[in-house]
């Protein structure tokens, strides 16, 4: 403690800082977004290389989590078919409270290239998104600021979840 | 006259074709031309009834009748050392004549030979599963069940292999439409949410470039500053441009002379 050079000039002579229980709990939850590890296609390829030391997610606090119990984000990497819609869904509904959603790349966000019969067209269908990410597929560094465009979201968001208007109102 | 086309085949074609374009036919070849298929065939002829026999692009092309393929595959593997069965499935050809054709397509390894055997089937029969002789059978048939909508008789796991069980329509036929049908269309919404949600939800999206002026949700106009989920019936509401003063480079010096021009 002692070794920390503490002005107390600028803080009326007390080792305090005075917020907002928003600003703190958003702090908390916007430097520690936990993705799932969770890649559909080849988008995937981009998120793991975002994950990876070269563009290093670690130093934004963001590490990808092996369970949806555990994890804030659901980066939705890839194309969705209409087989596998359940399971992320399911997947979905596994997270805890509060959560976000990064739709990646244009077969996440549209259905992209695949106009067909077995192709979710855009995971907004079925999941509420809250940052989309275009691409096919988006670089790594795209993936960076979408994640932290989300955090600046995060921050501007009421640290009651209650207070936050639901991003996808035709979801039930 | 216009070009007639059938109303049952309603998958996506090329937009243009072209009308005087003369598709090049591949050359056919008696298969007495070849010594090691004329053997072969001639030990096949023994067991079946062979209906066309011929070779394309080095290939032996057998026809045979339907219900005579295990037996022709055993012989073809027994006594013809066609080792691999390398793929089949079936095409469909019912808007033409009401039938599928089942090819299996063969790679002889010894005598580096390939050849395909098919088989006309009417819709609703059943082909007789060859997994005994081939394992690759296995998820082939499948997929021609899946597919098409082709059983096969004595399959050990007859079930869909790329679509959910729970799918309705066979994909690959050309009565069904690349953009799915109605079941195709709701799939996720009715599986996910229930049927109830399909007005909530709304249909699928299919025109990549469908934009909705009024769905603040998901467009904003270029130029001006659309708040998410604003309602802009009656327009929206002006954005005035401002110009940082600080990159505004004033050329114009406060005397009103002209700066000296260095250039020429």
């Amino acid at each position: 403690m002692a070794q920390h050079q503490v002005n107390y000039a600028s803080t009326g002579g007390l080792p305090v800082a005075l917020t907002t229980v928003d600003h703190l709990v958003n702090w908390g939850r916007s430097n520690s977004l936990w993705p799932l590890t969770y890649g559909l296609a080849c988008c995937a390829i981009e998120m793991m290389a975002s994950g990876a030391s070269r563009y290093d997610f670690d130093r934004m606090g963001t590490i990808f989590r092996a369970s949806p119990r555990q994890s804030d984000v659901m980066i939705l990497a890839g194309t969705l078919s209409k087989k596998h819609s359940e399971f992320a869904r399911r997947l979905y509904d596994q997270m805890t409270e509060p959560k976000w959603v990064i739709s990646m790349g244009s077969c996440a966000n549209t259905g992209g290239m695949f106009n067909t019969y077995a192709t979710v067209q855009g995971v907004d269908r079925i999941i509420p998104v809250d940052i989309y990410l275009p691409g096919c597929a988006p670089r790594p560094e795209t993936l960076q600021y979408a994640l932290m465009m989300l955090q600046k979201k995060i921050r501007r968001e009421s640290a009651n979840m209650k207070n936050n208007k639901k991003q996808d109102l035709r979801l039930i | 006259m216009r070009k007639y086309t059938p109303k049952d085949n309603v998958q996506g074609k090329a937009y243009y074709t072209d009308r005087f374009h003369v598709v090049p036919s591949v050359p056919t070849f008696d298969v007495a031309t070849d010594e090691v298929f004329a053997k072969q065939l001639a030990t096949l002829e023994a067991k079946v009834t062979i209906k066309s026999a011929k070779i394309m692009l080095g290939q032996m092309i057998v026809e045979i009748n339907h219900e005579d393929n295990f037996k022709a595959i055993e012989t073809l593997k027994s006594e013809c050392d066609y080792a691999i069965l390398s793929e089949m499935s079936a095409v469909d050809y019912l808007a033409k004549d009401g039938n599928f054709e089942v090819f299996y397509q063969l790679h002889n390894l010894k005598d580096v030979k390939r050849m395909r055997l098919v088989m006309r089937i009417e819709q609703g029969l059943a082909v007789e599963s060859v997994v005994p002789l081939y394992k690759s059978a296995n998820f082939a048939e499948r997929e021609m069940f899946d597919m098409f909508g082709i059983v096969s008789n004595n399959h050990p796991f007859m079930k869909r292999i790329l679509m959910p069980d729970d799918w309705e329509g066979n994909p690959l036929l050309k009565t069904y439409p690349l953009h799915g049908d109605e079941f195709a269309s709701w799939y996720e919404v009715d599986k996910i949410f229930g049927k109830d949600a399909r007005e909530a939800i709304g249909p699928e999206i299919r025109d990549q470039a469908q934009i909705d002026r009024y769905d603040t949700k998901r467009f904003s106009r270029v130029g001006y500053e659309v708040p998410f989920g604003a309602d802009i019936s009656e327009g929206e509401t002006e954005t005035p441009i401002e110009y940082s003063k600080t990159f505004l480079v004033d050329y114009q010096k406060a005397d009103g002379s002209k700066p000296a021009e260095h250039r020429k």
